[in-house]
């Protein structure tokens, strides 16, 4: 039995061999004790499923996004430039991510700075493995018949459009989505969004991710599913608020299908 | 016959008009006091949004009960509108109802479907009152809709109300008036909402009966060129403007935020990339980001003017829903206001954006910008596809780039940005070490 592999492209232009996909994997996905796990879930089914890929490692960098939002658009650009001055030195083509921020910036904002590649998100990604019958699920595994709400995040479905491929993900799972009162083009931002995840909120009278988890617990729902690492901190956030995190978990898409992969 | 009547009307017309395209050259002149932007790329979904979005009120059925309120008016204006020709012409011609003996049967069937439109605007106009006023929907009844916006709501849906009465009194006394042979009126088919107003006028005279026709007839025509002027100053500007707010939509992803060239320039030279253009010498530098409306895209003030203050934006936006002082509506009411500000003293001699004054500072505040999560739902819950995130970006943009005035925290984030190149302070070097534990297990 082999190990998992997570070669660099670095690597791999070494041995002048080109991956057809680079993971970006972003800043939380690389330095939150939380979210790496989704990293390693990620990781773990695209080598299952043998796809060519390979990560930048240390060679990447935040791509600038909350820089941008925040209104610093000089730190952007240099984030962004000398990203792309990596990638294109790779010949990077196609790009999958797990973060919507990282998925925004580079697949809308990087063409007009030089860097122009196919970028998905690591939802439709999925699906598409579950479409061409490459992840072959279980049945749900200890998912199997729970009720399951999906928290669409702003960058993935407001701003770009991306509101199907996570639910037919989930729905993959054999689970009961259910919808909160906000979903789609009306869902609810968790609150971290526009750079909001690096600061204390403005005054108020409540915090985003707690009304965005009493919608999520009106539910009924077992789970919370998330496609953003922000979303997964506001939401884990919210529901520890709630003092209900035995009865009510909050997973990422990848650990949800790694999970029922049995990996 | 005097021609006097013919007279007052060609000079209502005439006043009404040279009122109007003053007022026209005003909102234009302060919708160009933004900057140029050019949006005139794929011109056939510009034409698409604008059919659906402003013509279609595509989006205006997220909310069913409000929608089909506001579509009944929609129609009644459009279509009450032609009888408006008709009404024109024979106060130009000194004729009455020119339009019947060429019609024929079909003109009774217009005015009827006139007249239910007429009843189905009173109605709606009511309900309008009634959801502002009585059960105080909750949109309406945010800050910034104290005092005149709220006296601008309700003076629209009374004048609307006011204008369908002097349509449907005309028509009763004007078919009673034919009923008693009057050679001036012609008796029509039976109109069927009108009918029940003529037994309030069946006891009067004659010559009262005409007084009370020809007032209604006057007041009609001279009350809608009166409200084509004051919606010129009104929030109500949205039913013209809907339109070209619609067709220079952005039709790129909403999460796309606009690059700005005249930083990319310098990073490039501070990163030794050669540029495409270096020996061009770069524009004259504005600001950057915006601290005022000259600051903005024409667009951003076109939409501000387009604006409506229905508040959808605000009732959508997490800011505003958990209490925090940014309202989206606001932002947008904040840049008219401002605009107009600049525009009456331009047109006084006086100093115009010199003032002293600014949007941001003195209409907006940093605690209301900085509380955006540029979640994209006021955008996505305009009707008519106005974008206050653009402006709030814009402005973040000004204070970063001018004042260095973000929160600690933000300052905090650039500065493990430049030192580590993430937005926490971790190692560089650390990066990667995600990867250790996985590539140590035994793949299943």
């Amino acid at each position: 039995m082999s190990t998992y592999q997570v070669p660099t492209m670095a690597e791999m232009a070494a041995n002048s061999q080109t991956p057809e996909v680079l993971f970006w994997v972003g800043c939380a996905g690389s330095f939150d004790e939380r979210y790496k796990a989704v990293t390693q879930a990620f990781v773990k089914i695209l080598n299952k499923v043998g796809v060519s890929f390979a990560v930048l490692g240390p060679e990447e960098a935040c791509t600038g996004d909350p820089a941008r939002r925040a209104g610093n658009e000089f730190l952007f650009q240099m984030q962004a430039v000398a990203n792309i001055q990596v990638m294109n030195a790779y010949e990077v083509k196609k790009v999958v991510t797990a973060c919507p921020h990282c998925f925004n910036t580079i697949k809308n904002e990087y063409p007009a700075l030089g860097g122009n590649y196919e970028v998905i998100h690591h939802s439709e990604f999925l699906q598409q493995l579950i479409n061409e019958g490459k992840v072959t699920l279980q049945g749900g595994g200890e998912f199997k018949g729970k009720k399951i709400t999906f928290h669409d995040s702003c960058y993935l479905g407001r701003a770009n459009g991306v509101y199907e491929a996570p639910r037919e993900v989930i729905k993959a799972l054999d689970v009961e989505l259910v919808e909160m009162k906000r979903c789609r083009t009306k869902g609810l931002c968790c609150g971290a969004g526009g750079a909001q995840m690096f600061k204390e909120p403005e005054p108020g009278k409540k915090d985003i991710n707690i009304e965005r988890t009493e919608e999520a617990l009106a539910t009924g729902a077992q789970a919370i599913a998330v496609g953003c690492p922000f979303c997964l901190t506001m939401m884990t956030d919210g529901i520890k608020n709630k003092n209900k995190e035995s009865e009510v978990q909050v997973y990422d898409l990848a650990e949800m299908i790694a999970k029922d992969m049995g990996i | 016959m005097s021609i006097l009547p013919q007279l007052a009307f060609v000079l209502i017309l005439g006043v009404a008009g040279f009122i109007l395209a003053k007022r026209i050259q005003f909102l234009r002149r302060n919708i160009l006091l933004g900057k140029a932007e050019t949006r005139n790329d794929q011109t056939e979904n510009r034409w698409k949004a604008m059919l659906l979005v402003a013509l279609g009120q595509q989006k205006m059925f997220k909310r069913l009960v409000p929608a089909f309120l506001h579509a009944l008016i929609y129609v009644g204006f459009l279509v009450i509108n032609l009888e408006v020709l008709e009404f024109v012409l024979d106060g130009l011609l000194g004729t009455h109802r020119l339009f019947a003996p060429v019609l024929g049967g079909l003109y009774t069937v217009a005015i009827n479907v006139f007249e239910f439109l007429a009843v189905a605007v009173l109605v709606s106009c009511v309900a309008f009152l009634v959801r502002r006023n009585v059960m105080k929907v909750e949109r309406f009844t945010k800050p910034e809709l104290k005092g005149w916006a709220a006296l601008d709501a309700n003076l629209i849906l009374v004048i609307e109300i006011i204008l369908m009465f002097a349509i449907l009194t005309m028509n009763a006394t004007d078919q009673i008036l034919a009923g008693r042979g009057d050679a001036h009126y012609l008796v029509l088919g039976p109109l069927f909402f009108s009918s029940f107003l003529q037994p309030l006028f069946e006891g009067l005279s004659t010559p009262a009966l005409v007084a009370i026709e020809r007032f209604a007839w006057w007041f009609h025509i001279a009350g809608i060129l009166a409200f084509a002027v004051y919606v010129t100053y009104s929030k109500h500007l949205h039913i013209f403007l809907a339109f070209p707010n619609t067709w220079y939509s952005n039709l790129k992803p909403k999460g796309e935020m606009v690059n700005m060239p005249e930083v990319t320039q310098e990073v490039n030279m501070m990163l030794g990339i050669p540029t495409e253009a270096p020996t061009e010498a770069p524009a004259e530098i504005g600001r950057f980001g915006a601290k005022d409306i000259n600051d903005l895209s024409w667009v951003n003030v076109l939409n501000a003017y387009s604006c409506t203050e229905c508040g959808r934006c605000t009732s959508e936006c997490p800011a505003n829903l958990t209490g925090k002082k940014l309202s989206p509506r606001k932002i947008m009411m904040d840049v008219r206001d401002r605009a107009e500000e600049v525009g009456k003293s331009l047109d006084a001699g006086g100093p115009g954006l010199a003032d002293g004054k600014s949007l941001l500072g003195d209409y907006i505040s940093k605690e209301e910008i900085n509380a955006c999560t540029s979640c994209n739902a006021c955008v996505e819950a305009c009707p008519i596809n106005i974008d206050p995130l653009s402006i709030i970006l814009q402005m973040r943009r000004y204070v970063a780039m001018e004042e260095s005035g973000t929160p600690a925290q933000w300052n905090s984030m650039f500065q493990n940005m430049e030192t580590s190149f993430s937005p926490w302070k971790f190692s560089p070097s650390d990066r990667f070490n995600w990867s250790e534990k996985v590539k140590e297990e035994e793949m299943k």
